[in-house]
């Protein structure tokens, strides 16, 4: 059914999303212009969040700029953390003078961290999206799960949102003596309450039949316009960097990768909001299993920080000081997909040029085409969808 | 991962347009260097032709190579490099195309018709470092508001005094320690500190 089918040929009427708008997630405004209950374009208005980043990033030194990743997206800023300094080493191991190992048990420590992230960001991503179509409890229920994760890292770092932990050559501290078993405790427990979850929306038929066949997206589509990660899966495309382009400890794990395969039965379609909010949950599903294998894989901690398997830090204060010339790209798999660095160095303690492209950018470069045509009260469930954190855009 | 490796891409790619440089930076990364007035004929190359199909743009963004120091490779020069990282879906490989752009006339060709993510890709370039995508359908500034001057990115951005009368200065001091430029607000006088220190 496209707009010009069912234009209804009336006034046509100019709304304004946002910018402070709760289905928005963050400061987005997006100009609505609506035919009867038809939206005819719809365009969004970013900036409200520009923080310049970008420009922060090559006005201090190399390791300054972890603190400013986690704003970058602080819904998963583990993931953004280990972004940045996976690229960081990757820069460094250009050249064998500067060449950085990381110790296996802090390679153990990032995956565990990064994969608890990953799930309290889904968590909010499909309770959010859930609330933003009118069920309101769900979400209450994932951002229950979400505080323990938030406990968890606040003893490993001292910080619930943005945790400064994951360093270049490591993570900032080692797990404490309690850490393994208090996680493989509450994955236990969080287990138990997906269930609860799916049953009290994943299963329900109104918002089952609401997602259906809403702002479909064809594999070729979402290649073409650049989405990533569970947006790219849901559309059917088999593509996870942790399992193609495996960095870290990800190779050795085996990562399994769901994507859409018409969820919702005969009435969607394959990369519709109902695929890409399943391919969340089974993403959740994945993660956990990831953080019971890498529990196993954990060395014991070894008395120095910096021994190459019980150790959490690599020593690179010298090298950071003199990184290689040149650049690097290094692109790696955060919640919101891919999180790519592209990082000019010209040989000094500063870099030269930091650019970050995240997955919600290019989610939002999408939304003017897949919003025509559709019921305005289905706007924020597609924005939902999409899981496009504000921060993330405008950075 | 059975793709084309870069030296095969680079040979494709210098079948259509001679000019097209390979270059390797100082620490060995590689990359193709074209004309901007050959990089439409390339980049639909590299996205239409059936071993090369580059399907997904993974990143376009550039640099200000003001202060860069050159190499032999890449000589030191003022110009805006433009950076199209591109990969394939159907094959699993990688290149990177960089096109300089002179500082002055600051003009590439949009490549927005061939991958849809440029169009906000190219915004955004064009915002923060100021390069004009001929042919984009709506080349507006997307993240710095419509009226902001210059463009933050470039190595010679001068910050603004002040935006619609909010002042940019810290104690009457640029942000970046740029001199005091004609009619910056006065600084206010800091309060002389008293013997004790600070109350």
């Amino acid at each position: 059914m496209t707009i010009e089918a069912i234009t209804l040929g009336g006034e046509r009427m100019q709304l304004n999303m946002g910018p402070h708008h709760p289905a928005t997630h963050g400061v987005l405004r997006i100009r609505v212009e609506s035919d009867g209950e038809i939206v005819s374009s719809c365009i969004p208005d970013h900036g409200y969040l520009h923080r310049s980043i970008e420009k922060i990033g090559e006005c201090i030194e190399w390791p300054m700029f972890v603190p400013y990743t986690d704003r970058v997206d602080y819904v998963c800023a583990m993931n953004a953390n280990l972004a940045y300094c996976v690229a960081v080493e990757k820069l460094l191991n250009t050249d064998p003078a500067t060449a950085v190992v990381v110790p296996r048990r802090a390679e153990c420590i990032r995956v565990l961290v990064a994969e608890l992230n990953r799930i309290s960001s889904h968590l909010i991503a499909v309770g959010a999206m859930a609330m933003d179509v009118g069920a309101y409890t769900p979400f209450l229920h994932g951002i229950a799960q979400r505080e323990h994760v938030n406990d968890i890292f606040e003893k490993l770092c001292g910080q619930r949102l943005t945790y400064n932990y994951v360093t270049v050559g490591g993570v900032a501290f080692d797990l404490h003596e309690t850490a393994s078993e208090e996680i493989a405790s509450f994955l236990d427990q969080f287990e138990k309450e997906m269930v609860r979850f799916n049953k009290l929306i994943t299963t329900n038929t109104i918002f089952r039949d609401r997602c259906a066949n809403l702002a479909v997206v064809t594999a070729a589509e979402a290649i073409a316009w650049g989405l990533v990660g569970p947006n790219l899966r849901g559309s059917g495309v088999d593509w996870d960097l942790r399992r193609d382009e495996p960095y870290g400890l990800y190779g050795e794990l085996g990562v399994r990768v769901p994507k859409g395969e018409r969820y919702a039965g005969r009435k969607g379609a394959v990369g519709d909001c109902y695929d890409r909010y399943i391919v969340r949950l089974l993403e959740i599903q994945e993660s956990v299993r990831l953080c019971r294998e890498v529990l196993k894989l954990l060395p014991p901690a070894a008395g120095k920080a910096n021994d190459p398997i019980g150790g959490h830090q690599a020593d690179v204060s010298k090298v950071l000081k003199r990184p290689p010339k040149g650049f690097v790209h290094c692109r790696t798999e955060a919640p919101r997909g891919e999180m790519g660095y592209f990082l000019v160095s010209d040989g000094t303690k500063v870099p030269y040029r930091v650019r970050v492209r995240t997955g919600s950018f290019s989610a939002a470069g999408i939304f003017h085409k897949v919003m025509r045509g559709i019921f305005l009260a289905d706007v924020v469930a597609v924005i939902g969808s999409f899981d496009v954190v504000v921060p993330e855009i405008d950075r | 991962m059975n793709g084309m490796t870069f030296e095969a891409i680079a040979a494709r790619i210098a079948q259509v347009c001679d000019e097209a440089m390979v270059v390797r930076s100082e620490n060995g990364q590689p990359f193709v260097r074209v004309p901007a007035a050959a990089l439409p004929r390339v980049a639909a190359l590299l996205r239409r032709d059936p071993a090369l199909l580059c399907d997904a743009l993974m990143d376009l963004t550039g640099y200000d190579r003001l202060k860069y120091p050159g190499n032999e490779a890449s000589p030191a020069n003022d110009a805006i490099a433009v950076v199209y990282l591109l990969f394939s879906q159907q094959h699993h490989h990688r290149v990177m195309l960089e096109v300089q752009a002179p500082r002055a006339l600051c003009s590439v060709p949009t490549v927005s018709g061939l991958w849809p993510a440029a169009l906000y890709f190219e915004r955004e370039v064009f915002d923060l470092l100021g390069v004009q995508f001929v042919g984009h359908p709506s080349l507006e500034r997307i993240l710095c508001p419509d009226d902001w001057v210059g463009h933050p990115l470039r190595k010679d951005y001068l910050y603004p005094a002040q935006y619609h009368g909010v002042p940019h200065l810290r104690e009457g001091q640029h942000f970046d320690g740029a001199p005091r430029r004609q009619g910056d607000p006065e600084p206010t006088p800091t309060p002389a500190p008293t013997k004790k220190g600070h109350p």
